[in-house]
């Protein structure tokens, strides 16, 4: 079995080799299609933080009067802590503001200077609210609206951010689609270039194939190899795609920086090379071994 | 071993190849089976081996009704009938141990045994010496002893020749010939399609006349005489 299997192997190396250059425009177009598969997944990863990193960034602020008490205050933060929309409810008091406020503009001698005129602090206690979920930010939001709290409540402001999210992830949502359906596309140019290219090598072994036949070859000898070459054309398709995108990653890594500190492509990229490469391969190799199949069905009838 | 009972076949352009052909083969004979070009000996002879069907009639290899073997079953039964033809069907890219080799690799065979069973027909065919040429370093008489050497690797209990002197001269043809005495000698069963009567003519062995598909003649050491 093992001496049947490697020799399958190797005769689909010899059809390989010698499809020659139909080989390598083959090669090609898969690599294509695996490039597409594989930006299509980085560009996922990367969006798929962007909008992590935003979501942090939403909040609802409640700002008191100057009238209202602490009571007031810790009261509304456990109400609103017993919610489960809620993740977090931060209290920043008066003395908080104004320290977080000079802190700020520590630089600022104008505003330092003002500040230290001043015998009231000018500044609101507030209640920074954060959600478990982004789209629970409006239960929260209406929760805040029903309870009458004009008495002690100066205003609440909903961080807009909310909006610019939900417009960025309906353009990714759109952006993935078409990329899915690029690879789509490609995918199937692949498969059928390949399905041409292993028709072409069945064509041109005719003659070995029909000795194979004379000689009582046994199916998966005259099958075998054919399918093997497809899947050459997968492992060397995947491998390829790989190491082209390693000068891709290392070129986009400082505009990706730029926008996104919080992001290092390069580390991501290594971190994951293996599951990147297993990818490619699967993806590669299902690609070949199903034009080979495909060919081997409509042109080596038995 | 070999039965044909009531044999037709005609091609998809209906043009009736071979009609009602209904002949035995038992084991150890040497058969010659003649007739003009067209007359049917090919076509009886790929009935033979499955790879054409018959539109009606069997056939019959030892227990097998050929016809009804399932296409995976077939490989098994060409590993017991060798075949050769006139235009040899080497591989041209490879030596001639090469494509001894070729016919037990695809079946399988270990390595080891390969070596072994390859040299030894390729010493039976008596080209131990040029076992490493190519087919266009080879004569045609050398070219269809390596076509028989590959045929007979397999140990086969019959081994059909299709016109396998038709591109020979003489000498050759008369070398080939024996050979395949030679090789029905050693217990092979042998069946020759030719329409070479020298060749059929310094046989004296059983031969099977054919004209316009049918069998017109049947005789234990038969000459070549078409009419
Ligand atoms: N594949 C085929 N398709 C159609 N007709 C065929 C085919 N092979 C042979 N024939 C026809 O069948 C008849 C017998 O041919 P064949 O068996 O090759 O005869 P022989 O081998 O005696 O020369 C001929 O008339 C030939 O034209
Ligand atoms: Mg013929």
């Amino acid at each position: 079995m093992i001496t049947a299997l490697s020799r399958i192997i190797k005769y689909g190396i010899q059809i390989f080799w010698r499809n020659g250059w139909v080989s390598v425009a083959t090669i090609l177009v898969m690599v294509l299609a695996l490039l597409v598969f594989h930006n299509l997944i980085i560009f996922n990863v990367l969006t798929g933080e962007v909008i992590t990193l935003l979501n942090d960034k939403i909040d609802i602020s409640v700002y008191f009067k100057n009238t209202a008490t602490e009571d007031n205050i810790l009261q509304l933060q456990d109400a609103l802590h017993s919610l489960v929309e809620v993740k977090n409810v931060e209290y920043i008091s008066q003395a908080k503001a104004l320290e977080l406020f000079r802190e700020r503009h520590k630089d600022d001698e104008v505003i330092s200077k003002s500040l230290e005129v001043l015998d009231k602090n000018p500044l609101l206690a507030s209640l920074n609210v954060t959600a478990k979920d982004p789209r629970d930010y409006s239960v929260i939001a209406s929760y805040l609206d029903d309870k009458n709290l004009s008495e002690v409540v100066e205003k609440v402001t909903y961080n807009q951010n909310r909006l610019v999210i939900d417009r960025l992830s309906n353009m990714v949502g759109t952006a993935e689609k078409a990329g899915l359906i690029a690879t789509i596309i490609l995918a199937i140019t692949a498969t059928l270039v390949t399905f041409n290219t292993i028709r072409l090598a069945i064509y041109s072994s005719k003659d070995e194939i029909g000795i194979m036949r004379l000689v009582g070859a046994s199916n998966m000898f005259i099958n075998g190899p054919h399918i093997v070459n497809g899947v050459i054309y997968g492992i060397v398709a995947g491998v390829i795609s790989l190491i082209i995108m390693v000068p891709v990653i290392l070129l986009a890594e400082p505009y990706v920086s730029v926008l996104l500190p919080e992001i290092n492509l390069t580390a991501y990229f290594s971190a994951n090379f293996m599951k990147f490469l297993s990818y490619q391969l699967l993806f590669g190799i299902f690609l070949g071994a199903a034009s080979g199949v495909l060919a081997v069905r409509r042109y080596l009838k038995l | 071993m070999i039965a044909f009972q009531n044999v037709s076949k005609a091609y998809a352009n209906n043009s009736i190849a071979i009609e009602d052909i209904d002949f035995k083969v038992t084991p150890g004979e040497f058969v010659s089976i003649v007739g003009k070009s067209g007359a049917g000996k090919s076509t009886l002879l790929r009935i033979l081996i499955g790879e054409e069907k018959p539109s009606k009639g069997r056939v019959f290899f030892g227990a097998a009704e050929v016809n009804k073997l399932a296409p995976k079953e077939l490989p098994r039964i060409r590993r017991q009938i060798g075949m050769i033809f006139q235009d040899f069907k080497l591989l041209d890219t490879k030596s001639a141990y090469e494509n001894v080799a070729f016919a037990l690799e695809v079946d399988g065979h270990a390595q080891d045994d390969i070596k072994d069973l390859a040299t030894q027909v390729l010493d039976i065919v008596g080209l131990r010496d040029k076992r490493h040429n190519f087919p266009h370093e080879l004569s045609g008489g050398e070219k269809q002893r390596v076509a028989i050497a590959r045929a007979m690797v397999h140990r086969p209990a019959v081994l059909i020749a299709d016109e396998p002197t038709g591109s020979l001269d003489r000498i050759n043809a008369d070398e080939i010939v024996k050979l395949l005495v030679k090789i029905n000698e050693l217990g092979t069963t042998v069946l020759l399609a030719t329409h070479n009567d020298q060749v059929v003519n310094s046989l004296s062995r059983r031969v099977i006349t054919m004209i316009d598909g049918r069998i017109v003649r049947d005789e234990a050491k038969g000459k070549y005489v078409l009419a």
